[in-house]
């Protein structure tokens, strides 16, 4: 198994004509995912790479069974784009826009919680690189050639950096289960602890690398989890060890997040936790591999 | 992006929140001839910079004759005022709000957030105003109370009431208060805030509820959509490096250090810093160049981190995705025949078309040192930096 997507998940593109969209629809075809169609409001009955247009998410669920969908939408229109797949049925959706206003990811957030958990469409991102089950499908923009398939489970922030992990961890011949960007806005669809849930639940999945950054509680959170729920290992980096503490933090935003929100702080937590710490970037790869030899 | 004290208060003014007398002087004589329109005999001049705790540093005076008010604008404006939160480096000041004296009988703090815990909007309120609200939350913290507000249906009359009744007003004073804190959510929501601070909140000797000090945030993703907002903007406020790069659509912040740094991606920038001071050294700055780097923006990223004279060498990291080394490496090629660097350059690349990019590089016969890994990038740079300093203090 693996998590959210595998090699037989139906995928639609929203935002599927536009430049982004169709470089990237591509891209993914050329990795094997299920790509089903897109939608781009208007070009319905078109078709676009060989695939069908949509006017609405909503027939592309009933004339293509589309199961997951992932957003290339404009970032004035990206939290409507949401709502509108969590309202056709699609079980799950990546948004990769980059500068959807916060307060529009609260209505996102606040609509889908209308919704019971087993219907509930589960939303990673925005601000991501996507989601892959390498050898699977891949529903993002990373370089799909740079995962290995295996047990490991990834989830982080930053797309950069995930990639830099997915490398090391080739390199030593270590390969991925399923690797979730969650984004790096504050507020997204998925949390780190989100989606650790599912991982402890995947059979294919052995160990989980968390890869976080400073800000927010959800490393910390993720890591709570860790200790009282998860089986299975957890191994963190934290990026940002050397940045400046809350530079752009308003003066009453600090009383809200004024503790556990720097690097140093969410190791220490993280370590009091117990989870397994990469204490540098670079030893991301070398740190699982350690992991996976003592299991 | 923060806006200063008065265009703050302007807002909520229009959202039918009550503010002092007040007005905007660029000069001493104007702040005199404002406190002939305000009326009165006792005025606050107000530096406005884009900080709070001004008055520690001397950025409000409190004055009684217009001598005493000529003097207080020329002591603040033109000047740097440096307060705990705008760090040794100081903010100019260039205007001046007079404001007419407010007779003070108690103050109040509230100011809206948004929670990323509870991923809503919560308004935060304590009795105990005038004070810093992190020196509060550490002393008192039981003196804070949190409301937060569904984004669905928006604050509540009776969340407001609750909160008036939290700051310890009276019967009386209750629907005066339940309108200023609605307007001041409204504003909040309808102009995509995401702080949104009044302290202190006062109660006049008669009971009147006014705000004397206001500040307020914006998200910068949603500026496209709040262009009144956006006008709002003071360059002047803002480090010119960081104003410089967020126009070219660059993320940059200047640090301390010498080893200048262009990478791809948020969290990688942060991680290749880490690396960087692990390995001895310190980063001069945070850049990130995004995805699509072309060669001219990969250009405009080298004069910027350039641009900082105590860059003594200059690492470029790039894992592509988006991206594509060999698109990377024609852009670093182009800007170091360019620019005419002087000092060494480190480039690691990794990802889509990283073989094509490192021939570009090797190609080019320019002198720059290449690495594969995060952990060689990261040792090359704070090497190279070293011997560039020793070469420096040789010659």
């Amino acid at each position: 198994m693996s998590i959210f997507i595998n090699e037989k998940t139906r995928i639609v593109v929203q935002g599927f004509t536009g430049k982004i969209g169709t470089f990237h629809a591509q891209d993914m075809l050329n990795y094997g995912s299920k790509v089903v169609g897109g939608i781009t409001p208007g070009k319905g009955g078109q078709t676009h790479l060989g695939l069908p247009v949509f006017n609405t998410v909503k027939e592309s669920v009933e004339q293509e069974g589309a199961e997951a969908s992932i957003i290339f939408v404009p970032p004035a229109y990206a939290a409507d784009s949401i709502m509108e797949a969590a309202e056709a049925g699609i079980k799950y959706c990546v948004a990769i826009t980059d500068g959807i206003p916060t307060q529009d990811m609260m209505k996102v957030k606040q609509y889908l919680r209308k919704f019971s958990p087993e219907e509930r469409m589960v939303l990673t991102g925005p601000n991501c690189a996507g989601t892959i089950s390498p050898g699977k499908s891949m529903l993002g923009i990373m370089p799909g050639h740079i995962y290995a398939t295996g047990n490991v489970g990834v989830v982080g922030r930053s797309g950069t950096l995930g990639y830099e992990a997915a490398d090391q961890m080739k390199r030593l011949g270590i390969g991925i289960s399923t690797s979730v960007g969650i984004g790096g806005d504050p507020i997204n669809g998925s949390s780190h602890r989100d989606i650790m849930a599912q991982f402890e639940e995947d059979d294919e999945t052995k160990v989980v690398l968390m890869i976080g950054e400073i800000g927010g509680p959800q490393e910390v959170e993720a890591g709570l989890f860790a200790k009282e729920v998860m089986s299975k290992p957890v191994i963190a980096y934290i990026a940002g060890l050397t940045a400046p503490k809350g530079r752009r933090m308003g003066h009453a935003g600090a009383i809200i997040s004024s503790s556990g929100e720097s690097a140093a702080e969410k190791v220490e937590m993280l370590t009091e936790l117990g989870v397994i710490i990469a204490p540098t970037p670079s030893a991301m790869g070398e740190t699982v591999a350690r992991v996976l030899e003592n299991l | 992006m923060d806006i200063h004290e008065y265009q703050a208060k302007e807002i909520l003014a229009s959202y039918g929140v009550k503010i002092p007398e007040s007005g905007l002087a660029y000069s001493p004589e104007q702040a005199v001839q404002r406190t002939h329109e305000i009326g009165g005999n006792v005025w606050a001049v107000k530096a406005q910079i884009h900080s709070g705790a001004r008055g520690k540093a001397g950025g409000v005076k409190i004055c009684k004759t217009h001598d005493e008010i000529e003097a207080a604008a020329d002591t603040m404006l033109g000047h740097k005022l440096v307060t705990h939160q705008t760090g040794p480096a100081g903010k100019i000041c260039g205007r001046l709000y007079i404001e007419a004296g407010t007779d003070i009988a108690k103050e109040l703090y509230f100011c809206f957030l948004v929670d990323r815990v509870s991923e809503r909007i919560v308004m935060v309120g304590s009795a105990q105003g005038g004070m810093e609200i992190e020196e509060l939350a550490e002393t008192n913290p039981k003196a804070i109370t949190k409301i937060y507000i569904d984004p669905a249906v928006g604050l509540l009359d009776f969340q407001a009431r609750e909160m008036a009744f939290v700051l310890g007003l009276e019967a009386f004073q209750i629907s005066q208060a339940v309108k200023l804190i609605q307007g001041c959510y409204h504003a909040m929501r309808d102009l995509d805030a995401n702080m949104l601070e009044i302290n202190p909140l006062v109660v006049t000797g008669n009971g009147e509820l006014v705000v004397l000090d206001a500040k307020m945030g914006f998200d910068d993703n949603a500026l496209f959509r709040q262009q009144k907002i956006a006008e709002l903007r003071d360059k002047t406020q803002e480090d010119s490096r960081e104003m410089a790069a967020s126009d070219r659509g660059l993320s940059y912040v200047g640090l301390d250090g010498d080893i200048g740094c262009m990478i791809n991606g948020a969290g990688l920038a942060m991680a290749t810093m880490d690396m960087i001071k692990l390995a001895g050294g310190e980063p001069a700055n945070f850049l990130d160049v995004g995805g699509g780097a072309s060669p001219e923006r990969t250009e405009k990223a080298f004069r910027l981190v350039l641009a900082d004279k105590n860059v003594k060498a200059m690492l470029v990291n790039i894992f592509a995705g988006i991206n594509r080394c060999d698109w990377i490496a024609e852009g670093v090629v182009h800007a170091v025949k360019k620019i005419d660097m002087k000092i060494p350059l480190i480039v690691r690349l990794s990802g889509t078309n990283v073989e094509a990019g490192r021939k570009i590089i090797a190609d080019s016969g320019l002198p720059i040192l290449t690495a594969e890994t995060l952990a060689e990038a990261a040792e090359l740079a704070v090497n190279a930096r070293n011997q560039q300093v020793a070469k420096e203090d040789t010659a």
